[in-house]
């Protein structure tokens, strides 16, 4: 699971829970893949994501790279921050660990990089 | 559009995961037939529900390699397929073992296609999380695809397009006017008559220029 991919994960479907969003990541495995940069790219998806989210999801993972908490108005035209989040949005993996919801503390595992965010039936809203 | 390369999927595991048929195909050659209009639309992230093999994300995620690429399936083997299936044809793919897409916030995807189990069975053989939920679909055989029509509102982006592959059986003409109360327009891109059954594709948008 890529930090991108964290960003637009809630648990609101769980009966009970109101936002559900952020939820915490415990990382017990986090790989860093290479994946070619293109700056045109990652600008696009920058103003997409809740920042705020991102960066505290990094940080608590260990894996900020430097970039700042919140985001540079003129961020485009500045490359070395394009390419801290270039790595923090799309190269940085969670493979194993688990994702928990911030109101009823249910965890979801990572397994081989794929959270499990199946609920039972008597979780459901 | 490129066919992906699957010669990697060792063929018993398609006990277990849905293995790529007509239904796949019609579904690729709609997005082929659409290709212009996409790319018009230049999307930013791209979801598949229920990739199974994961064969119709990767090749999206080949034709638009500035797309995000995001899946989910109920069943964790079809998850792990489909992203071997986008590393092998280097395609940058998120997986989720999720039900439909329940568990996004709202409104970030800009294109979201569904080959939903459609075939018309039993309700109780409706709602597992192995090779049945490929293919068993309940009443109408839509009990799994009225429920992501429920979700696409709450997911899509305001000017997104959702591709849904139907068959005759679950009546098409419903489906369009369920979505035409949520305020979508609708299109039949591609229909092919596979046997028996007549297999379609039809394309959901709320802007009013197509
Ligand atoms: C007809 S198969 C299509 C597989 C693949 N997309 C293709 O076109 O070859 C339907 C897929 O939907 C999945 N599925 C069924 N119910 C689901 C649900 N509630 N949420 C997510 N995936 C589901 C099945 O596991 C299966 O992989």
């Amino acid at each position: 699971m890529k930090l991108i991919t964290h960003n637009m994960l809630t648990s609101k479907c769980l009966k009970g829970v109101i936002t559900g969003y952020p939820l915490a990541i415990t990382a017990t495995v986090v790989k860093v893949s290479e994946v070619e940069y293109n700056p045109e790219f990652i600008s696009r998806i920058i103003p997409k994501l809740d920042w705020e989210v991102l960066w505290k999801a990094a940080d608590s993972i260990g894996h900020n790279e430097g970039l700042p908490p919140t985001i540079d108005p003129k961020f485009e035209d500045n490359e070395e921050f394009l390419r801290k989040a270039h790595k923090v949005l799309l190269e940085v993996e969670v493979e194993e660990g688990y994702l928990t919801c911030p109101e009823s503390g249910r965890q979801f595992p990572i397994t081989k990089g794929i959270p499990n965010m199946l609920l039972t039936e008597a979780e459901v809203q | 559009m490129e066919t992906p390369k699957q010669n990697h999927i060792d063929k018993n595991d398609f006990d277990h995961v849905y293995e790529p048929a007509e239904d796949s195909y019609l579904l690729i050659d709609a997005l082929e037939k659409d290709l212009q209009y996409l790319k018009s639309k230049n999307p930013t992230f791209c979801l598949e529900v229920g990739s199974g093999s994961g064969i119709v994300i990767t090749a999206f995620g080949m034709a638009f390699p500035k797309t995000v690429c995001f899946s989910t399936d109920i069943n964790f083997k079809a998850c792990s397929m489909s992203k071997s299936t986008a590393l092998q044809n280097k395609v940058m793919l998120e997986t989720i073992n999720m039900d439909l897409g329940s568990c996004f916030i709202g409104n970030k995807f800009d294109v979201i296609l569904f080959n939903p189990p459609y075939v018309v069975t039993d309700s109780d053989e409706c709602g597992s999380c192995d090779i049945t939920a490929s293919w068993a679909g309940g009443i109408k055989g839509r009990e799994v695809t009225d429920r992501m029509l429920d979700l696409i509102p709450k997911i899509l982006t305001v000017d997104g397009t959702f591709y849904l592959l139907l068959i005759e059986d679950n009546i098409p003409n419903e489906v369009i006017s369920i979505m035409a109360d949520y305020g979508f327009n609708s299109d039949i891109v591609i229909k092919r008559r596979v046997r028996n059954e007549c297999q379609l594709v039809v394309k959901f948008f709320q802007d009013k220029n197509i």
